[in-house]
Parts: structure tokens; C-alpha cells; sequence
């Protein structure tokens, strides 16, 4: 190779480099901001929720369900032989620190996304008596694992743990 | 269009014969910007500024639709979302400061590069076209830059959207109406911050149609050249691909030095204190001035102090500034002149130094307060000004006796090369 | 044709802006525009050196902590910094558990709702949240303060001509009015209520003078809390409220600028490179 081509080819390939590098913050700028990834945790307070109930809170912009569950929802959900299940996981793996009542869950399907009834008072918790999706009939048990309906995956727990006897941190 | 010697474009690779078949892309691009245009070989450095124009304008247009992905054209959250995009968002301070001084630079290559059309005849037949196109380009940007600097919505915004749709306002009859109009209000308000936001964004596009046109013209005639002699055969010219890409490559490592110094060490230099308080409707800043870019018009426009007659100053001095930029386009009428470059035409240089001070001192007027002494330096410049283009140019280019022209670009770069035979001379072409 | 409306209008706008010239200049003339007591009397900014001056200086992370310590224990009284959230402190070199205990005992709590009643309450800032304002509106601001608003100062140093040094001159600029002053200008006698500050622009300002004392803040790193070393310190912290990237705006900057320095050294040798042919007589 001649010293001329060699020296018009590492032009080319420096400008291509710089190129490459001017992309990264073009791209990053779309990655959540730090204001956004501030509001990345939720507190709950847990003291206002009778069994049998659940609260609609947000987490990350999206629906929290956090259910009491009452102990005959428990035992309906221990009853099941896990190993059967589409998605395959106890109650107790799904709660935190042997506090099986506290059911933390994503209100949102994990088939396409939409939030499942079964959180408010009064609405459809589906046959298995825990939630229940009326965008393509996914129905989620006590411990909202997904039993029926399209949804691949039980609702999702996100990371969380107890401050206090009463309260949760999400995220 | 272009010269029978230009190369021709003769894909080898099968699939680029497909798409040359289909649809000629490529070789639009290669007679356009590649091997297939030739271009005078004698060109200078103040011939790399139109292409310095069009990567300002792709850096305008990607930093601007990033700052779109942002912004709130609200006027209760504008200043706040731009704030947030400089704090929050990840490199958002980046893409702020690079529009931002992006826009200055834009205006500084358009600068050099309309005053080189100026120096060097450009606007002359065969290439009126492209010098009208040219001056529509710079309109479009005048107003783009204008509503931009609005959007951001601090006092200077505020003040100068006020000021600026205030100028419609001294047209008689018509003007408050039309004011109001532009507004969408009595004021500057959300509906003009919305309006002034979907224009902002819209305008770059028409902006780079234009630009396509502005080449096409170009591309007819063929590149001018800094003796003004026409190319007479293939030895005059070379391919633009490799060469000027080669130039023009290191022109833009020249310009992107100056615009990250400008960018990372002093972004709020060419920036006014003022437009980091938020629009107050109620608060005049002391001192509002538009961007540097408009400061030379805007002296214009104050320049006119006294009514004449029935025609208040304030008419005057508005109808003068567009009549600043206006007069431009009967330019190429105007100088009669057959001979383009400025370097063969003695009398016409060096009212073309006057020219270039005289605006130098109109912007310096335009920046300071509107107080003597530079009220009366700028009417002096703007009187000047009118002069020069309206009453001088023509007269000049009737009564001058241009220098000798060299026969032929060839003969103009041997003169300046030959000496250097037989060694590779290690100067750039001047 | 063209050329004969072009005179025309040439020697109307050149004609007419002479005799606006000339009118102009016969006034300075004959009435000179007398000095306006802010052109005799107002000083550009004080000069004074920080540790983030010059293209390559970083912000002294100390320092900013002591100026926060100011504008918590003064200056938060009355001015907002709405564009800084709690959160950001950790910039300054604070941790986790250090923002969230500055957040949770700041002076003013955040609006909030009461969940029970629906009626407008306050809580705790937490790290997300921004700084509180201290009044609830420009109404209650000015009420609270002799109809002067304290403006929000996230950004009073990139507001203001040479900001950092003109907020250290202001809070160490109060003086008592020259007596040449009143002297030349017996009009412009500082208003009741107000304060003379040849630093400020019309001279007189609603604030009172805000440091008067030294060791008016104690700080917990041993310097000693002069009036004038608290000024700096303020004016370094609202430097950094104003422009909290400088130091990332830099690094980025001198990257940016080597690299752009080297391939453009290239791109010179390969223009010449294709140039060489070219160059050679033919």
C-alpha cells in the first residue's frame, strides 16, 4: 500500500470513528432522564388495608396492585401443586419475608399489557379469584399466577421490601 | 448539464446496476457531489462554505428534533422543560448548547459565504438563480433562527417576539390587525409560542428543499471560480470527488474546531443573561437586542429617528430594514459589471472594504443601547449602506476599468504554481 | 429601469437617514444627553478568582457545600431554587442517606394533598422532590416582602452579566449613599425601604443587606465564616445551581477537541495528498 492511500484510508476511518462516537449521546438522550429515574421507588403505606382488599398505587408510571390477602385466598393458592403451573411458582416465592398476605403484584398482563380487573372493589377477579384480564381473558389466581387465557407469565413482583410492620419500598 | 467531459457514472457491481436502473440515486449523487461534477480547480477556501452551510443546517435539524423530543410549547412550562432537557435529560445540555450555538454558526458560514458571492461575483449571468434561491435561504433563516429564539420562552423571547411582531404594527391600517394575527392574541402568549413551534419545526425542511433547488441551479452553470473566467475545457476543471471532498473534509475539521470550542468553553457567550429569566409580561428587560445575527438590520432599523412627512419613522425604519435584504435580490441587475472577481476590479475592492466595515459598524451599533452616539454612527452606516448597493454599485461598474484577466483558470494557477516544477508544492490551493 | 429605481430609493433612505443624522447630531449638540446617575455610579462586578475559572477549572466541592450551607441558612428564607431537586445535592459530594436527611428536615415542606380530606396540606421533601418555594405564589412573595419578589435564583448566574462574581460583589456591595451622589443628583436619594448598592443595576434594592456579620453561618469544616468568604461561597453555589454540567461540559469539550484536532490533521494530509498531481505544472 502507498503512503498516500494509507494516509487518505486513516481520514476516512478517524471521521467514521468520530461519526460513531457523536451517535452515542444522539442515542442515549432517549434513555429515561435523571428525573424520571428518580421517581424509580414508591412507598406504601399498608395500614389501611383490610384483608380481602387491594389498593391500585403506581410504580414506575405503571399500575401496583398490593392485595391483602385473606387466609382462604392463602390456602387456595398453597392448594395448587406449583410443578402444573404455566408459569411455575409458589405463593411463598412470591411474597417477601414469610409475610404471605401481602401480595405485591404489576397491574399489568403480562400478554400485551393491559391492567386486569380484579384490584378494585366489585370487579371481575375471574374464575380463579384472583385477576382478571378483560382485554383477552387471562385469568390470574390469589397469588395472580396466570391459570387461563393467552398471558405466558404470572404478573410480575417487582422488587420490594417492608420498612416497617405496615409500610413497603418498591423498586 | 455539467461539461461533455464530465466522468460518467457506470456502476461495475451488478446490484448498484439494479438500483441505477431503477431508481438513479446514486447517480444524482455522483453528478451532483461526486466524480461526475467538475469543478474549477482554482477554488479557495471561501469556497468550502456552502457545504459548511449545509452540515450546519443537518446539525440544526438533528440537535432540533432531539430538543423537540423535550420541549412543552407551553407558555407555563416551556422555560421549565428546557431547563429540565440542560439538567436531567441524558446529554440534553449537549443538544442544547449545540442548537443554540449551531444556530450562530449557521449564520456565520451563511455570512462568509454570501460575502464571497459578493467579493467574487457569484450573483452574476449565468448564476442568478442560485444567488435568488440563495437569498431565499437566508430569509427562510432569518425567520426560522427568530421564532426559534422564542421557544425557549425567557425574557429575551418574550421581549423580542414582541418587538419583532411590533414591526407589523407601523404598517398603516392593516398593521395592528396583522400583529394581532401573527400573535394569536394581543401579546405573545401560549398561541404564539404553539404556532411559533410548529413553523420552527417546519421551516428547516422547506429550508433544505430550497437547498436542493439552489445546487440544481448551480449545477447548470457550474461552479464560479475566484478569477470569474469561465472553465473553457477539461484542463481547468477537476472531478469534485476526490478533491474538493478532500477540501472540504478538512474545512470541516477547521469549522467543527471552532464550533466544540464555542460549544464546550463558551455557550452562553453569543447567548443573552436575560433570556435565562422567564418570560415576565409584566418586566421590560433594559436592554433588548435580538441574536448578533440580526444586530446590522436591526441598526438599520433604529437608525430612522425622524418622520418623513406624513410617513412616520417608525414605517421608515421597518420598510428600510426589509428594503436591506430585499435590495439584495436585484443585485445581479444592479452591478453590471462583465467582470465577476472583485480581485480584477480595483475601484469596486475597495468599496467592498468600506462595505464589510461599514457592516461590522452596523452590528456593533445593533448590539449597543439605543443611545448616541451610536444612533447617529449608525444612521451614517446605514445611509452608507443604502449608498453602496443603490447608487455606487451601479456607478462603479459603469465607469471602472477592470484589470487585465488572465486567459484561462489554468494559466491563472500556473502563474501562481509554475515556479514550483517538478517538486510537489506543499501549498494548499489558494 | 431597474438602475434608475434603485438610485431613487437609494438616495431616498441615504438622503433621509442624513438629515435624521444631522437632526440628531444637532440636538447632541446643542442639549448633550446629560449622565444618568447609573452611568456615574454603577460598578461592573468586583473581580474575584474561583476555583471553576479558566476553560479548565472544576468546582471545589468543599466550597459548594459551605455556599449551600449559606443558601439553606439565608438566603432560602425568601428565594426559591425551583429548578434543583434534593437529588442533585449528591453532586456536592453528599451520599444517599445525607440528601434524604437534608430533604427531610428542610425549613419548608412540599405541597402535597391530604389523602384523607383532599385539602391542600404539606409533607417532608423527599430526594426527588425540588426545592419547596418559600411563598406560595408571586402575590404572597410580594406581600411578604415590600411588593419586591424575590427572584428564583437555580439560574441568577447565568442571568446576569459575569453572574458568579456580580452575586459575590452584590452581597458585599452594600454601602451608604456617597454624598457625591446626592450631591449631583439630589433627586436620587435612596427610597424608603430600599438599599443603595452601586453593583445593582438602578442602584437600589429591596433586599437588605442579607450577610451583615461575620460567623453569621458556622460552617463544619473549619473555615472561617468572613462575610466576604460566605459571598464567595454562595456565589460558587449558585454557580453550580446555574450550571450544574460545567465539569462533564469540559471533560466532553477537551475530548471532543483533541480528537477534532488529530483528524483534522489527517484530513489536511490526505487534502494534500490528493492535491499533489494538482499542484505540479503541468
Amino acid at each position: 500500500m502507498r503512503r498516500r492511500d494509507f494516509i487518505n484510508i486513516a481520514a476516512v476511518g478517524f471521521a467514521g470513528v468520530g461519526a460513531v462516537a457523536v451517535v452515542v449521546p444522539l442515542i442515549d438522550q432517549m434513555n429515561p432522564s435523571a428525573d424520571v429515574l428518580a421517581l424509580a421507588s414508591t412507598e406504601v403505606d399498608l395500614s389501611a388495608i383490610q384483608p380481602g382488599q387491594a389498593i391500585k398505587t403506581t410504580f414506575r408510571a405503571q399500575p401496583l396492585f398490593v392485595r391483602h390477602l385473606t387466609d382462604k385466598e392463602i390456602a387456595e393458592a398453597d392448594k395448587v401443586d406449583a410443578s402444573t403451573l404455566r408459569d411455575p411458582q409458589t405463593l411463598e416465592e412470591r411474597t417477601v419475608g414469610g409475610k404471605k398476605q401481602w401480595l405485591v403484584t404489576m397491574g399489568v398482563c403480562t400478554h400485551l399489557g393491559c391492567v386486569p380487573l380484579g384490584a378494585g372493589e366489585g370487579e371481575n377477579r375471574g374464575e380463579y379469584g384472583g385477576y382478571f384480564c378483560p382485554c383477552h381473558g387471562s385469568s390470574y389466581d390469589t397469588a395472580a399466577r396466570i391459570r387461563k387465557g393467552p398471558a405466558p407469565k404470572n404478573l410480575e413482583v417487582p422488587k420490594f421490601s417492608f420498612t416497617s410492620d405496615t409500610a413497603i419500598l418498591v423498586g | 448539464m455539467s461539461f461533455p467531459w464530465a466522468e460518467h457514472y457506470a456502476p461495475k457491481h451488478p446490484l448498484m446496476q439494479w438500483v441505477d436502473e431503477k431508481l438513479p440515486l446514486p447517480r444524482l449523487v455522483y453528478n451532483a457531489i461526486g466524480a461526475g461534477y467538475p469543478v474549477p480547480r482554482n477554488l479557495n477556501y471561501f469556497w468550502n462554505f456552502g457545504v459548511l452551510a449545509g452540515v450546519a443546517l443537518v446539525i440544526q435539524i438533528v440537535t432540533g428534533v432531539i430538543m423537540a423530543m423535550h420541549y412543552g410549547a407551553n407558555d407555563l412550562v416551556a422555560f421549565s422543560t428546557v431547563e429540565q432537557t440542560m439538567r436531567d435529560v441524558n446529554a440534553g445540555w449537549l443538544m442544547r448548547y449545540a442548537h443554540a450555538n449551531g444556530a450562530s454558526f449557521f449564520f456565520i458560514v451563511v455570512y462568509l459565504h454570501i460575502f464571497r458571492g459578493l467579493f467574487f461575483g457569484s450573483y452574476k449571468a449565468p448564476r442568478e438563480m442560485v444567488w435568488l434561491l440563495g437569498l431565499v435561504i437566508f430569509l427562510l433563516m432569518m425567520a426560522t433562527a427568530f421564532m426559534g429564539y422564542v421557544l425557549p420562552w425567557g425574557q429575551m423571547s418574550y421581549w423580542g417576539a414582541k418587538v419583532i411582531t411590533g414591526l407589523f404594527g407601523a404598517i398603516p391600517v392593516v398593521g395592528e390587525p396583522i400583529q394581532t394575527w401573527l400573535l394569536g392574541g394581543f401579546a405573545p402568549g401560549n398561541a404564539s409560542l404553539n404556532r411559533f413551534f410548529s413553523l420552527h419545526f417546519l421551516l428547516p425542511f422547506v429550508i433544505a428543499g430550497v437547498i436542493i433547488l439552489h445546487i440544481w441551479a448551480l449545477h447548470i452553470p457550474g461552479s464560479s471560480n475566484p478569477t470569474g473566467v469561465e472553465v473553457q475545457g477539461p484542463q481547468d476543471t477537476v472531478p469534485f470527488h476526490p478533491y474538493y471532498t478532500a477540501k472540504d473534509g478538512f474545512g470541516l475539521g477547521v469549522f467543527l474546531i471552532c464550533f466544540a470550542t464555542m460549544l464546550f468553553f463558551a455557550p452562553n457567550f453569543l447567548g443573552h443573561p436575560d433570556n435565562y429569566i422567564e418570560a415576565n409580561p409584566l418586566s421590560t428587560p433594559a436592554h433588548i437586542v435580538p441574536e448578533w445575527y440580526f444586530w446590522p438590520f436591526y441598526a438599520i432599523l433604529r437608525a430612522f429617528t425622524v418622520d418623513f412627512f406624513f410617513v412616520p419613522a417608525k414605517l421608515l425604519g421597518v420598510l428600510a430594514m426589509f428594503a436591506s435584504i430585499l435590495l439584495l435580490f436585484f443585485l445581479p441587475w444592479l452591478d453590471t459589471s462583465p467582470v465577476r472577481s472583485g480581485h480584477y476590479r480595483p475601484v469596486f475592492k475597495k468599496f467592498f472594504i468600506i462595505l464589510l466595515i461599514d457592516v461590522a459598524i452596523l452590528g456593533y451599533c445593533g448590539g449597543a443601547p439605543a443611545e448616541e452616539p451610536y444612533v447617529m454612527i449608525s444612521q451614517i452606516a446605514a445611509a452608507y449602506y443604502f449608498a453602496h448597493f443603490l447608487i455606487v454599485l451601479p456607478l462603479i461598474s459603469r465607469f471602472e476599468k477592470p484589470l487585465p484577466l488572465p486567459g484561462s483558470i489554468t494559466e491563472s494557477v500556473l502563474a501562481k504554481y509554475g515556479k514550483a516544477d517538478g517538486e510537489i508544492a506543499a501549498v494548499p490551493a489558494e | 429601469m431597474v438602475r434608475i429605481g434603485a438610485f431613487l430609493v437609494g438616495l431616498f433612505f441615504a438622503g433621509w437617514l442624513f438629515v435624521s443624522f444631522l437632526v440628531g447630531a444637532y440636538s447632541y449638540v446643542t442639549e448633550p444627553p446629560a449622565k444618568t446617575v447609573e452611568q456615574a455610579f454603577h460598578l461592573p462586578p468586583k473581580h474575584v478568582a474561583f476555583s471553576f475559572d479558566g476553560p479548565f477549572g472544576k468546582y471545589d466541592k468543599q466550597q459548594l457545600q459551605r455556599g449551600f450551607q449559606v443558601f439553606k441558612e439565608v438566603c432560602s428564607a425568601c428565594h426559591s431554587l425551583k429548578f434543583v431537586a434534593f437529588r442533585d445535592l449528591e453532586a456536592l459530594g453528599y451520599n444517599e442517606a445525607e440528601v434524604k436527611a437534608i430533604a427531610k428536615q428542610w425549613a419548608i415542606k412540599t405541597p402535597s394533598v391530604d389523602p384523607a380530606t383532599g385539602e391542600a396540606s404539606t409533607r417532608e421533601p423527599v430526594p426527588a422532590d425540588y426545592f419547596p418555594k418559600p411563598f406560595a405564589n408571586n402575590v404572597a412573595a410580594a406581600a411578604a416582602n415590600n411588593n419586591a419578589i424575590p427572584p428564583d435564583l437555580s439560574l441568577m448566574t447565568k442571568a446576569r452579566h459575569h453572574g458568579t462574581a456580580y452575586v459575590y460583589s452584590l452581597i458585599t456591595g452594600y454601602q451608604n449613599q456617597p454624598a457625591a451622589l446626592l450631591k449631583q443628583f439630589p433627586d436620587a436619594k435612596t427610597p424608603e425601604g430600599l438599599h443603595y448598592n452601586p453593583y445593582f443595576a438602578n442602584l437600589n434594592l429591596a433586599m437588605a443587606p442579607p450577610l451583615t456579620a461575620d460567623g453569621q453561618v458556622t460552617y463544619g469544616d473549619g473555615t472561617k465564616p468572613t462575610v466576604d468568604q460566605m459571598a464567595q461561597d454562595v456565589a460558587a453555589f449558585l454557580t453550580w445551581t446555574a450550571e450544574p454540567k460545567l465539569e462533564n461540559r469540559r471533560k466532553a469539550g477537551l475530548a471532543t477537541l483533541l480528537f477534532l484536532l488529530i483528524a483534522t490533521g489527517l484530513a489536511y494530509m490526505s487534502y494534500q495528498n490528493i492535491w499533489a498531481d494538482k499542484k505540479k505544472a503541468a
